[in-house]
């Protein structure tokens, strides 16, 4: 499947462990990925707070760029882009004197043709039974999936299914050999955008969403966006203060955990960029819960 | 078409249930009004046949009100839609017509609504007599060799 | 000829005072076809009634004009009045100079002209006016109940107490509808059972009412007082003659764990079963979707157990057709799942459950007896929340409306927790609290108060599990919303009431109105609650909007004292202002060319299709005929036909072009 890649900052600097896997897993999903030539800032971190036409003209400039490149689809795996782009491309569908407007304002055209999809999406589309076949190993691992708030949120863009309990990345996993537990958090917020202004209150939301991943006892948490990876993963010190315990279980993304289920190294993966350390045990039978050691 | 002594000459096709019964209310609250309508009954709106303004027109009426229930109220639950969509396919054919739509004036008046009768009538007037009388159909009048039959 | 009497109106002062009245009557002397015109003090006096029935004797009228008050005043005083003298009612007419004009103009040449030409308009109609009859139609004096809960039941009582036969249709195996699920009933907490089965057995025992239960409505064709409804009795598989309702057949029965739908799938009953103990037909039936036999062919063990030899595996449904003479619909209502929730978990919480399926643990005939008991793992809970409002009252949810019950129905949940479980946590998030009955008020100040229920005015975003604990995520708005959270043993949900199922395909197999909620319509919402748009069908109950028992049996005795009214009639007498298409001679028939807008338009189904055949049988054309026992007169399908073929008695075309012509003549 050949399909645009639009995957905007975070994964070219802080996260960039997500493109790294994303890349290394892509051939053995016969996923072939083009990256948008040209692309732009979406405007996640600010635009849309500070001007609504430039928050707009933004990432209307980048799904142009993509309709000029003929791609008919984008994979977006960062879901603030995500966010960002589909919302555009919803209100310049309804609106078309402002969809001129943008068009005019980025000077080229937009059909708004393009479709746009998550990791998610394009993940259910190609992990088929055929391909997990030739997987060398199971991720056979306790999980819990954390969707964080722009995979599901708002329901009429993202029209994903079971908002308040979503199950598509508990499906993925299964299917390359994974438990994924029930839990309670699985859309609480971690503190967002909160993470560079108020560090304290990402401690506080964040340490709420790794207790209760830790009391289901799963060995790991799951995520697919770089802002849960970062507040759940680069933020465990402030955690660790907010809460007064220590915690070492770790984060991933979708990507890595299906890489390892591929067999790939842990430096394809980018696992080492991870400032908790992924230590899943690999003993497949293993039941014990990672609870909080120190590390 | 300014006429300082014109008095136009109005009917107002109303129904039962609604706007007549709002007539009634006006009068029993005393409220005054113009004197230039003339009231005639209809069990509803939807029995109104939009030839019957013409033939007010083609008659010397210089304005026409049709006022009933308001949609969803009326006493036969539908009546007032149809009289509703029938003036919207009307008033394209005045316009082709030559004739002013701006003389017919189309409202909802419900049986409570006593005051707002009264304001109905009175912006009629008030519209049609800066409108001047309705010449149109004078003409056509005259060219008419119909008499209506006596009983 | 026409000789036509005016008698103007002074009204005392009314009309006098701005109105020169003995001029109007002198000028309309001069109106061709007028033969008598007078004026006098007070028209609808004796006296003055008096002069109109003399004048019809003396000078031979053929129409009358009333110049005085509105018609909508005193149009039936005066018909009457020419009635008496021996002309016929609808050759009388008013005009209205009072209301439409005395009263609304100042004394002057204008005002007494205008109520010349108001009389002069109605002259011309009334030389148009024809003789019109009153429609008689036939009654048959036998009520349709359709609902067997209290709604229906108090309905089909008073009908049947009033002499009148009534067929009650009721879709589950039994009568009894919620309320039989009930445990206690508020305000005063009688046991909902004590107060309801004696009313069911009346039912049965009744002389005058048939009952069809596990049966259904399946069409009604007809109009007032003359209906004909088909019912499906749906085959029970049991011949209830042979029947003694011993119970043999559900203690045999292997499959014993079919969900209960009368324990709200909290308990289970067998494949061959009788709904509950008191039920009343007190009869089983078999549930072919679950029974072995009927599924595999293999058992039959209920049929060697009887003793009666009840059990008839190859019972077919039944259609009968009745012939009734008016409907009361009284189907009630159902309440929204707990699945409709995905904040609350979508239904997979085996303790999130629904206000009803509560009402079912608190009932001593429920799946645990009366004992408060989780239904995850049978401890009792010592912490309940209760969530008011749930679902209704919330346009993001498609239920904008108030479901009135549940304010009285969570406090009397939380009272009755306490009084089973008195070291127990009652926990209610409420909105606000609505008790606007009698007494309703007072009980829950009593639940607050020496129950000590904890009432928290908030909502409650999020429900989620952790360590067989429910996490009740809310707010505390009387606080500055600060967030509470509870960890609750059990939540109860007082979810919204909605239509029942089938609700909509009912309405339009009655041609009854329903709104988007598919609750059905009212005639009118202040002045005619239980009536519908459709002639002799009546509602009673939550079918109309949710309500609690009083307001049901309240608006079920109103329905019956309609049904009562109607009968009590031999004929149904209804005025003739319907609409008439024309037949003429052959070969032209009627000019109508069989389009049927007309049937399209008519809100009340009155346009029927008549087929004219020669006398061979050979079809000429298909035309359109009015049944003037539906008519209602709103003239709708005589502005629409393109043919002129329909017309309205008393608002003819030609009544209402001579008003026109004459006012500007």
């Amino acid at each position: 499947m050949k399909v645009g890649l639009y995957h905007g900052c975070s994964l070219e600097a802080s996260s960039r462990e997500y493109l790294e896997s994303l890349r290394a897993i892509a051939p053995a999903l016969k996923l072939e990925l083009e990256e948008v030539q040209n692309w732009n800032c979406c405007g996640a971190s600010s635009a849309h707070a500070m001007d609504h036409i430039l928050a707009l003209s933004l990432p209307a400039e980048t799904l142009a760029q993509a309709e000029q490149q003929s791609m008919k689809e984008v994979l977006v795996p960062c879901a603030a882009c995500y966010g960002r782009l589909a919302a555009t491309k919803a209100e310049l569908a309804e609106n078309q004197t402002l969809k001129q407007q943008i068009s005019e304002r980025i000077e080229m055209p937009y059909a708004g043709s393009t479709e746009i999809l998550t990791i998610l999406d394009i993940l259910d589309k190609v992990l088929t039974a055929d391909v997990v076949k030739s997987f060398p190993q199971k991720f056979s691992h306790k999980v819990v999936c954390y969707y964080g708030c722009l995979l599901v949120r708002p329901p009429k863009i993202t029209k994903a299914q079971r908002v308040e309990d979503p199950l598509m990345m508990e499906d993925i996993l299964k299917r390359i050999g994974a438990q994924p537990l029930d839990w309670g958090m699985k859309t609480e917020c971690c503190g967002a955008s909160f993470s560079i202004t108020r560090t304290d209150l990402v401690g506080m939301m964040s340490g709420k969403i790794i207790e209760d991943a830790i009391l289901r006892g799963a060995e790991a948490i799951i995520v697919a966006c770089p802002m849960c990876q970062s507040n759940l993963d680069m933020r465990r010190q402030a955690i660790e203060k907010a809460m007064g315990k220590r915690y070492s279980i770790p984060v991933l993304f979708i990507t890595q955990a299906i890489g390892l289920a591929l067999g790939l190294d842990s430096s394809a993966l980018g696992l080492k960029r991870h400032f908790v350390p992924v230590s899943l045990l690999e003993n497949q039978e293993a039941k014990a819960v990672a609870t909080g050691k120190s590390s | 078409m300014e006429n300082e002594s014109f008095e136009p000459k109005i009917v107002a096709f109303v129904c039962n249930w609604c706007t007549y019964a709002g007539a009634d209310l006006t009068g029993t609250s005393r409220i005054k009004y113009a004197t230039n309508v003339r009231i005639i009954r209809f069990p509803c709106t939807g029995r109104i046949d939009y030839n019957l303004i013409l033939k007010a027109f083609e008659r010397g009426a210089d304005g026409v009100i049709v006022s009933g229930c308001h949609p969803n109220d009326c006493h036969y639950t539908s009546g007032n839609f149809h009289a509703r969509r029938r003036w919207i396919v009307f008033r394209g054919l005045l316009e082709y017509m030559g004739i002013d739509p701006r003389r017919i004036i189309f409202s909802w008046v419900s049986a409570a609504e006593g005051a707002k009768w009264a304001d109905v009538v009175n912006r009629a007037v008030t519209e049609v007599r800066q409108l001047g009388p309705a010449k149109e159909f004078n003409e056509m009048r005259k060219s008419q060799a119909f008499e209506f039959r006596s009983v | 000829m026409s000789r036509i009497g005016v008698f103007v109106c002074h009204c005392g002062e009314n009309i006098a005072a701005t109105v020169d009245c003995e001029k109007v009557a002198k000028t309309c002397a001069k109106i061709p076809g007028v033969v008598y015109s007078v004026d006098y003090k007070y028209m609808c006096s004796d006296p003055g009634q008096n002069l109109i029935r003399e004048a019809i004797k003396e000078k031979k009228l053929t129409g009358v004009v009333v110049a005085a008050c509105s018609p909508r005043m005193h149009e039936p005083t005066f018909r009457r009045a020419c009635a008496e003298a021996g002309l016929n009612p609808y050759l009388c007419e008013m005009a209205n100079i009072r209301e439409q004009c005395s009263w609304v103009h100042p004394k002057s040449k204008a005002t007494t002209q205008k109520a010349i030409d108001i009389i002069s308009t109605l002259v011309a109609k009334v030389k148009r006016n024809r003789a019109l009859f009153p429609i008689q139609v036939p009654v048959t004096k036998t009520a349709l109940v359709i609902g067997g809960g209290i709604a229906g039941i108090q309905a089909a009582l008073d009908i049947a107490n009033s002499g009148h036969k009534v067929v009650l249709v009721e879709r589950e195996p039994s009568i009894g509808g919620h309320m039989a699920q009930l445990s206690e009933t508020f305000p005063t907490l009688d046991c909902s059972q004590c107060i309801l089965t004696p009313r069911m057995v009346e039912v049965a025992q009744h002389p005058n009412i048939t009952l069809y239960s596990y049966s259904e409505v399946e069409s009604l064709s007809g109009f007032i007082g003359n209906f004909t409804a088909r019912i499906r009795k749906k085959a029970k598989s049991i011949d209830e003659k042979l029947c003694t309702g011993c119970g043999e057949c559900m203690n045999a029965c292997p499959i014993k764990k079919n969900p209960s739908e009368f324990n709200m799938g909290l308990g289970t009953r067998p494949a061959i079963y009788i709904p509950f103990p008191q039920a009343i037909p007190n009869k089983p039936v078999i549930d072919r979707e679950r029974c072995t036999y009927f599924r595999t062919g293999k058992c039959r063990f209920c049929e060697t157990k009887c003793p009666a030899q009840a059990i008839r595996f190859d019972q077919k449904d039944e259609l009968i057709d009745i012939q009734v003479g008016a409907v009361v619909v009284a189907t009630g209502f159902n309440v929204v799942g707990t699945s409709f929730f995905p904040e609350y978990g979508y239904g997979k919480y085996k303790d999130v459950i629904t206000g009803l399926q509560f009402e079912r643990l608190l009932s001593a005939s429920g799946p645990t007896l009366g004992e408060l008991k989780r239904p995850s793992d049978g401890s009792t809970p010592k912490k309940i929340a209760f969530i008011a409002c749930a679902g209704s009252r919330d346009p993001a949810k498609g239920i904008e409306y108030c479901s009135k019950i549940c304010c009285m129905y969570t406090a009397k949940h939380a009272m009755l927790y306490k009084h089973k479980v008195p070291d127990g946590d009652a926990y209610v998030f409420y909105m606000d609290i609505r008790a606007g009955g009698k007494g309703y008020d007072e009980f829950v100040r009593r639940a607050i108060e020496e129950d000590h229920v904890n009432y928290i005015r908030g909502r409650v975003s999020r429900i989620y599990e952790r360590n067989g604990k429910l996490i009740v995520c809310g707010a505390d708005t009387l606080l500055g919303a600060e967030p509470v959270e509870i960890e609750a043993d059990m939540v109860v949900l007082a979810t919204a009431g909605i239509a029942n199922q089938g609700a909509e395909e009912l309405a339009q197999s009655l041609h009854i109105s329903y709104d988007h909620h598919q609750f059905f319509a009212e005639a009118h919402p202040k002045l005619r609650p239980v009536e519908t748009n459709t002639a002799g069908i009546f509602l009673a109950g939550a079918c109309q909007s949710p309500k609690d028992i009083p307001d049901s049996v309240s608006q079920a005795s109103a329905a019956a004292s309609k049904v009562s009214t109607l009968f009590s009639q031999k004929e149904l007498t209804r005025e003739p202002v319907v609409a008439v298409i024309n037949r003429t001679a052959p070969p032209v028939y009627s000019t109508c060319v069989g389009c049927f807008m007309c049937q399209s338009a008519c809100p009340f189904n009155a346009i029927e299709r008549e087929e004219i055949r020669t006398r061979d049988g050979k079809l000429i054309k298909t035309v359109a005929r009015v049944n003037p026992g539906l008519c209602q007169g709103c003239g709708t399908c005589v502005a629409l036909c393109r043919s002129k073929s329909i017309d309205l008695q008393g608002f003819s075309n030609e009544q209402v072009y001579a008003e026109v012509t004459e006012l500007f003549a």
